[in-house]
This record gives C-alpha cells, sequence and structure tokens, in this order.
C-alpha cells in the first residue's frame, strides 16, 4: 500500500478543494449581507457596514414574500407529514390491493423533473379554471414532498418489530393506544426527518412554484424578480440567517442523537 | 375493520397523487394537442402539429439542454468521485464531517446560491475584478454568459446528488474483498478497477439519474449565468406558459422533454445492464 499515500494525499487534498468551492458562494453571500454599498447595485465590495441587519423589514414586499414562504412552508409541512406518514405505515406494514401502483406513484412524484410537474399542475388548473393563490401552491408543494415522507417514514416502518405492537394489544392497549404510545415513537425519527426535508424542499422551491403562484410571491420568486433591478443586501442577511439557524438545528440534532446512543 | 386499516392509511396520500399527479399529466397531454388561444379559450383538435411546430422551433434549445445536463453530469462524476471514494475508504471517524460540509450549500436557497455564484463570477466582481486589477486577466476576460458559466453551475448546484449516493454505494464495500484482491496479486489500480468500481456502479447510476434528470431542466441556471446565447428547454417552457399563454405549445415541449428524458434512462439502464432501475434509483 505505501504507492497509496500520495495519491491518498492528494484525494484528501481534492475533497478539500470541492469542499472550499461548495461553500464559496455562501461565503460571498454572507460577506455582501455587511457591504456598504452606495449605488443600487451590490456587486463590488464598498466597506463593512451592519446597516443591513438593522433595517433588515424595510422592503415591505421582501418581508410578505418571507412571511408567505414560511406560512406556505408550515402548513405543506404539516399536511406532508399527515398524508405521508399514513402512507409510509399503509406501504412498509400493510398488504392491500394496489400497493404496486401506489409504490410507483411515489416513486414518479420523486423522479418527475419539477419543471415538468409544475408545468402539468398548471395545465390541471388551468382546464378547470381553479384561481391561482397559496393554496394552489401548498398543494404542489405537499406532491413534491409528499413521496420523501413515504420513503422516510417507510425505512422506519420495515424496520420495526411487529411482536411490540402485538405484545401492546395483548396487554389490552386499543388500536390507537398502541399506535400513539409504540408504533409513533418508534418511527418518530423518520417522521421528522420527512418533515425537515419538506420544510426545506417547500422553503427552497422556485420552479413548481412559478407555475401554481398566481399573484403570490414566496421567497425564491422574489429573488428572482429582483435579479434585473439587483439584489438588495437584505437578501443576503435574510439568506445568512436561515443558513446559521439551518446549521445550528442540524448540529443541535447531530449532538442530540450522539447522547442518545 | 383491521382489514380496512391499510386502505384507509392509503386514501389520502393514494387520492393526493392520483388527482395532482396523474389526472395533470392527462391535462397536459390533452392541452398539447389542442388548438387556440388564452382569449378565445382551446379546443380539442388533436393537432398533432404543435409537437412537429414546437421541436421545429425549439429543437436548439432542447439539443442544447442535453448537452448542457451531460456535459454538467459527466463533470459531477469526474469530480464527485474521487470525494465519494476518499471520504468512504479513508474519511475514518470524520465521515460524517465531511458529509455535513458537503451538504452545506443546501442550508442556502438554491436561488440565492445561483446569484451568489453570479457575484463571485461577475465581470468587474470580487474574484475576476481583482485579477484583472493585478494584471493576471486581460480586461476583456469573461465567464459569465458563456456555456462555461451554466455547466459550472449546473456542475456546482447539483455535485452533491452526485457524491452521496457513490458514498453510499462504496462505503458498503468490505475493505476485506480489495485486500483480498491485492493478495491474490492484482495491483492497486487492478483491484479498483475489477473489485471497486463494479461494485460502486449502482451508485453510479443513481448518482448520474439523480443529477441528469433535474440538471436538463432546470431553468435557474441559465437564466441567471447564461445571458440570452444559453437560453435552456426550461426558460422557453416557462417563459410560453407564463408568458406567452401558449399552453399547447408548453405542454407539447414538457412532454416531449419527459420522453427524451426517459428515454435517455432507459437506454442508459440497458447499456449499463442495471437489471433494476426503481430499485438503483430509490436508494
Amino acid at each position: 500500500m505505501r504507492g497509496g499515500r500520495v495519491g491518498d494525499r492528494l484525494l484528501h487534498l481534492w475533497t478539500w478543494l470541492v469542499i472550499v468551492w461548495l461553500s464559496s458562494p455562501i461565503a460571498v453571500m454572507i460577506l455582501f449581507g455587511f457591504n456598504d454599498k452606495k449605488s443600487k447595485s451590490n456587486t463590488t465590495w464598498q466597506g463593512f457596514t451592519l446597516r443591513w441587519y438593522g433595517e433588515l423589514f424595510d422592503i415591505d414586499d421582501l418581508t410578505t414574500a418571507l412571511t408567505n414562504s414560511l406560512v406556505i412552508a408550515v402548513v405543506s409541512t404539516a399536511v406532508t407529514v399527515v398524508i405521508g406518514t399514513m402512507l409510509g405505515l399503509a406501504l412498509g406494514r400493510h398488504r392491500f390491493r394496489g400497493k404496486g401502483v401506489t409504490n410507483f406513484l411515489v416513486f414518479a412524484a420523486i423522479s418527475t423533473p419539477e419543471l415538468v410537474m409544475g408545468a402539468s399542475l398548471l395545465s390541471l388548473f388551468v382546464s378547470g379554471n381553479v384561481p391561482r393563490d397559496s393554496v394552489t401552491i401548498i398543494i404542489a408543494h405537499v406532491l413534491f414532498s409528499l413521496s420523501f415522507v413515504v420513503v422516510t417514514v417507510r425505512a422506519r416502518v420495515v424496520g420495526l418489530d411487529p411482536s411490540l405492537e402485538e405484545a401492546a394489544r395483548d396487554l389490552g392497549a386499543s388500536a390507537w393506544g398502541t399506535f400513539r404510545q409504540v408504533t409513533l415513537p418508534s418511527i418518530l425519527p423518520g417522521v421528522l426527518a420527512g418533515a425537515m426535508l419538506s420544510f426545506a424542499l417547500s422553503i427552497d422551491d422556485y420552479v413548481v412554484t412559478s407555475f401554481v403562484n398566481g399573484s403570490t410571491v414566496t421567497f425564491p420568486l422574489w429573488i428572482v424578480g429582483a435579479v434585473k433591478t439587483g439584489i438588495p443586501p437584505q437578501v443576503n442577511v435574510m439568506g445568512t440567517l436561515i443558513f446559521g439557524i439551518g446549521v445550528l438545528i442540524a448540529i443541535g440534532n447531530a449532538v442530540a442523537a450522539r447522547r442518545r446512543t | 375493520m383491521r382489514r380496512l386499516t391499510p386502505y384507509l392509511l392509503a386514501l389520502p396520500g393514494w387520492m393526493w397523487l392520483a388527482i395532482f399527479l396523474v389526472v395533470p399529466m392527462a391535462a397536459m397531454a390533452s392541452v398539447s394537442l389542442q388548438t387556440g388561444n388564452a382569449i378565445d379559450g382551446y379546443a380539442m383538435t388533436f393537432a398533432v402539429s404543435n409537437y412537429t411546430d414546437a421541436l421545429g422551433r425549439y429543437s436548439t434549445q432542447l439539443v442544447r439542454s442535453l448537452v448542457y445536463g451531460g456535459l454538467a453530469t459527466a463533470a459531477m462524476l469526474v469530480i464527485g468521485y474521487p470525494v465519494a471514494y476518499w471520504i468512504a475508504f479513508r474519511g475514518g471517524r470524520r465521515k460524517s464531517v465531511y458529509l455535513f460540509l458537503l451538504l452545506l450549500p443546501f442550508f442556502v436557497s438554491f436561488v440565492l446560491r445561483t446569484i451568489s455564484w453570479n457575484f463571485l463570477l461577475a465581470d468587474n466582481g470580487i474574484l475576476f475584478g481583482t485579477l484583472k486589477s493585478w494584471g493576471v486577466l486581460p480586461a476583456d476576460f469573461h465567464v459569465l454568459a458563456t456555456t462555461v458559466a451554466v455547466v459550472g453551475g449546473l456542475t456546482y448546484n447539483f455535485l452533491p446528488f452526485m457524491i452521496l449516493p457513490i458514498y453510499v454505494a462504496l462505503e458498503r464495500v468490505d475493505p476485506r474483498v480489495v485486500e483480498a484482491a491485492q493478495d491474490l496479486y492484482a495491483t492497486r489500480t487492478a483491484a479498483f478497477r475489477r473489485v471497486v468500481l463494479p461494485l460502486s456502479l449502482p451508485g453510479v447510476f443513481a448518482g448520474v439519474l439523480m443529477t441528469f434528470v433535474p440538471a436538463t431542466a432546470d431553468p435557474i441556471n441559465a437564466a441567471i449565468l447564461g445571458g440570452t446565447a444559453n437560453t435552456m428547454i426550461g426558460n422557453i417552457i416557462q417563459t410560453e406558459y407564463l408568458t406567452n399563454l401558449n399552453y399547447p405549445t408548453a405542454s407539447a415541449l414538457s412532454f416531449t422533454l419527459m420522453a427524451v428524458l426517459l428515454v435517455g434512462i432507459f437506454v442508459y439502464a440497458r447499456a449499463l445492464g442495471t437489471e433494476n432501475v426503481l430499485e438503483a434509483a430509490a436508494r
């Protein structure tokens, strides 16, 4: 293996180069949230300021867009988690007619390009004269997140020992009691992972949302709309704060998971 | 009652998928064969000419999308495989830290990441502007609005989706298998080529599938990094649907895109001899 040492070093270096490359736009985003820009554009560095953190909510449309995104993400995550967990339980635990078709639909929902999904939903809404607003956005977001919740819950259910539930029933627990006290706690990590994923997918989506939004504007839509006139530094600040919160939650999760084991 | 349980559990999800995935596809298929306009309404005329017209007008963008998607996927494979390999076999106890660092970009919105690239690559931005003022680059050097910028942006944005499945496949490879090959006098290269590489192919397949499809259909990179000369099919579909309200043409284009991607996936699966496409992709 001695000949491999140089190769290993090169691979190690390569891995770090890729990590730096992947992180560089994040560094730029954080940096330009502190840019003391004088002109309209925010593309050259003009000095350090904390001003934009103070004026974070001064652009009304942007604040509305961010609020819309958060509300839509919370509602669609809640809906997705409930029906996704139910479907995941059915597919992971039970045998029933139509199971094969359902599995195929779940896979199809993951592999359809977002663009085609958005376009087909728009075709449906246009054909049916359905007005497009937050409701149609939530419908779309539930659709593309659903499969991810189903897959994570199903994986968890399959790994579960059915004799635990049988034991609970033998000890006189009702069906609902068994679910609440035995099944749910053991599949909870899968449900939570699915919930986090669907929240992240919802808050980040541009492509599908752009087809079904009507006049409702979400955070990503607002940003794309503002590209031509110039992205205000507040966008960078919001991005930085969301990034920070996300990283903190992820690290907290990892630490908690390590304690438990 | 117990026999009904699975049906009751599956019903809401099943209905959601049927009403909002299957019916819309049928609606799109129907719209793609209609004639009319946004003001007078549309009527079903089985106008197959929508397809020939759309393809005649936008074949350049369709081919360009497939080429860009293919180039980006190839670049991701070349860049990502060594990373997945190193973390899986040499990552040791820090494996999860490396994976976390690779996933860091996903804590920032896709759109914002692409715009930050735009900042970074701007003609007089912090990178090229500085290099130009040092005289390292000629004053007329630029990357934005070129093929390199779009393919680079796609490569950047989807790279982790290539690395993760390959990592999962490599992680499952028992290092003792590699040692056995070397005990049997295989060189390092031969052991990699004959043992590790074939075992990692399901991961490569899943990675290619997870990156090629979204990269080919992505409208954001081309819109933000590409300028007017690098329009991709995603931008055309968006414009036809949302600005021109030309629903028949837009539907025909969407359907064609999906069909081409499906054929591509099928041919690729056959060429690679992968038995179970669904299983590899679902992992």
